[in-house]
């Protein structure tokens, strides 16, 4: 079993959704990053790394600043790989790079993902790659040994959930509602996506985009299998504040009741 | 009127390599569901004859085919004409395209617009179709190009429209249409996103190229009745994401290569493509994703996204449509750069010439031709796509030439 598989698996075992966040890498700075994914690792069963990029069209305005406050303090991709290795050497749990697809194509996808692979990285989420748009940089990513993990929608169809499944291994990321990332303080009624995505894969189903305290988390796990935090997270940074005891505060309200 | 089919894009979207849908996953239902309605209308006889009403009745086309007879003797080469989309109703090419999405939204029952805007002619066009059919329409301008084109934003909203002040990344084009995306991915089931040229995802440049064809299209009609031929020797128009002179070049680029008019594309290059500060996404990019679409495009070699420079905010976008990316490659058209201080030369040259203010956009168009014409024999016929008007550059021409108001 794969590493994320084992991981959600654990989670599971323990009676929770398992809890993933996210944080730009190298943002505010490349150690400060470091020692809050340190930090949030303690309370993390998978961990998800963003690539800073310029044009973030998937995001909205908190992770999109912090992704330009990482490259004007000149994070480049190579940084980010030597970010995953030291990250890598600090935790034996998933990681996960988030990363537009202008990156990958700049490097060429064989040389990019192997690099990451070689880092100890364990997969890909490609929030602007339909997979079946591109098929071969799918491969490409398997070829390197790493997981890919792709989105779906409250407006996927099922012939689209099918489409997409077909090419993922890590695991399956629903998106809350139709929008851009971002803390929000409710979330719609997420059972019938959720359902609809069981019906046609066994992956596991994280829920993301608006998960931003013990409230959401807790609606999340109630029908997913994980949940993933990222601007509730930076937007703790962006103040100055530790974004751990809110992660902590996610991870008891995962709960499967 | 009737609706040109070409043979690409090929039915994933592509034209050769390029285009495709490289779009976050909420967006993609809304693709196809946006392809499928226009298959259907773009031969529904109802819809095909309310567009050619609006664009003959509200645009005012045709949109004359000029014989210059000044440009033809000062340059002393080829008989210059001058397809004058700057004739159009709100002054520019763009109202071709903004018609037969506005309406295309209407069909769909779509109640709310959205749009990018970089010079403001887009936006300015999308505001008046709003108006025209009462729809809801918000306008994303990056706050750089609020600045240099206060008018239009004046102007977009008289006519009802709500102009979003884009602040992040570049504060230009690229921004304004991250922006639009973005409100897109939220709102995508009331609302309807006319996109302005022919990039972003699958099937946004088939629709858009398809739209502006009617330019290439009264070309080949009007050069019949003028000089007994369908097909001039050559065409020149500015590129920017490229939807006038895709406009232009359609219908002449699938020709056999023997029948076709030359087609050369007039990129901006700035300061310069040596200084960086240029918009010549085929001249001096590489290939690469934004907006949805694979292209050529200006970015570093770890993919982040470089601003564009022109003097022309309509030209200053980072990339370049995905067909005109598949003619370069195949050459089916030529792409050249023309700088700044050539498009500010030629800008005065027509305006005295012809007493024609072009755009600072077609100028650069306008400043190769005046290379290319006086190579080619004076039997030989050129035609300029003069996109839009020039009142809108007035006073930043004024700004750069360094005349004070008075």
């Amino acid at each position: 079993m794969s590493r994320i598989h084992a991981a959600f698996q654990r989670a599971r075992e323990e009676g929770r959704a398992a809890v993933v966040p996210y944080l730009t890498a190298g943002y505010p700075g490349p150690e400060a990053y470091l020692d809050t994914a340190t930090r949030l690792l303690e309370f993390a069963d998978l961990m998800e790394i963003g690539l800073p990029y310029s044009d973030p069209l998937g995001d909205g305005p908190t992770i999109q600043r912090s992704g330009e406050a990482a490259l004007r303090a000149g994070v480049r991709t190579a940084d980010v790989v030597e970010l995953v290795a030291a990250l890598r050497r600090r935790t034996d749990k998933p990681l996960l790079l988030m990363t537009y697809i202008n990156p990958v194509f700049a490097w060429g996808p064989a040389r990019f993902f192997a690099a990451f692979a070689e880092a100890g990285l364990d997969g890909v989420i490609l929030p602007d790659l339909p997979p079946d748009e591109d098929p071969d940089v799918v491969r490409a990513a398997h070829d390197a040994g790493l997981a890919t993990v792709f989105l779906l929608a409250p407006t996927s169809t099922d012939a689209r959930i099918r489409e997409v499944v077909r090419h993922t291994t890590g695991f399956v990321y629903t998106v809350s509602v139709t929008g851009v990332t971002g803390a929000r303080s409710e979330l719609p009624d997420l059972a019938p996506l959720v359902e609809r995505i069981r019906a046609l894969t066994d992956l596991p189903v994280a829920i993301g985009f608006g998960v931003s305290g013990a409230e959401t988390a807790r609606q999340a796990a109630r029908v997913a299998d994980g949940v993933v935090v990222g601007s509730a997270l930076i937007k703790r940074l962006a103040s100055g504040e530790d974004p751990a005891p809110l992660l902590a505060e996610i991870r008891r309200a995962a709960r499967v009741e | 009127m009737h609706l040109p089919e070409y043979p690409l894009p090929d039915e994933r979207g592509r034209f050769g390599p390029y285009g495709g849908r490289y779009v976050p996953e909420t967006l993609m239902p809304a693709l196809e569901e946006l392809e499928a309605a226009y298959r259907r209308l773009r031969r529904d006889p109802d819809f095909l004859a309310e567009l050619d009403d609006h664009l003959r009745h509200y645009a005012g086309r045709p949109s004359p085919l000029y014989f210059a007879r000044n440009l033809t003797e000062a340059w002393g080469g080829a008989r210059v004409y001058l397809k004058r989309e700057d004739l159009n109703h709100t002054g520019a090419h763009k109202i071709n395209n903004t018609l037969g999405q506005a309406l295309i939204a209407k069909r769909m029952g779509k109640r709310r617009v959205i749009a990018e805007t970089g010079a403001g002619q887009h936006g300015v066009s999308v505001a008046t179709v709003a108006a025209l059919f009462g729809l809801e329409a918000v306008i994303y301008m990056g706050a750089e190009d609020v600045r240099r084109q206060e008018l239009n934003v004046f102007r977009m909203e008289l006519l009802g429209a709500e102009v979003r002040t884009v602040t992040s990344g570049t504060q230009t084009l690229k921004d304004a249409t991250n922006e639009a995306i973005r409100d897109w991915v939220t709102n995508v089931e009331t609302t309807f996103y006319i996109l302005g040229s022919v990039v972003g995802p699958h099937p946004y440049p088939m629709l858009v190229r398809d739209l502006q064809s009617v330019i290439g299209l009264e070309i080949a009609r009007q050069l019949e009745e003028a000089e007994g031929r369908r097909t001039p020797d050559a065409i020149v128009a500015a590129v920017g994401g490229g939807s006038n002179a895709i406009g232009a070049f359609a219908p002449f680029a699938y020709l056999p290569a023997d029948k076709r008019p030359r087609l050369v594309g007039a990129e901006a290059a700035g300061e310069g493509l040596e200084s960086g500060r240029h918009a010549a996404s085929i001249g001096a990019g590489k290939r690469g994703v934004l907006h949805g679409s694979y292209m050529y495009l200006l970015h570093d070699e770890d993919g982040q996204i470089l601003p564009a420079h022109s003097v022309s905010a309509g030209l200053d976008y980072p990339g370049v449509g995905p067909e005109h990316s598949h003619y370069a490659d195949a050459g089916v058209a030529e792409y050249v750069s023309v700088s700044d201080d050539e498009a500010l030369a030629a800008f005065q040259l027509l305006s005295r010439a012809e007493g024609i203010l072009p755009a600072l956009e077609s100028a650069h168009a306008v400043a190769y031709a005046a290379r290319l014409a006086p190579q080619m024999a004076r039997d030989e016929v050129l035609v300029i796509n003069l996109s839009g008007r020039g009142d809108k550059d007035v006073t930043e021409v004024m700004r750069l030439l360094g005349k004070e108001s008075r």
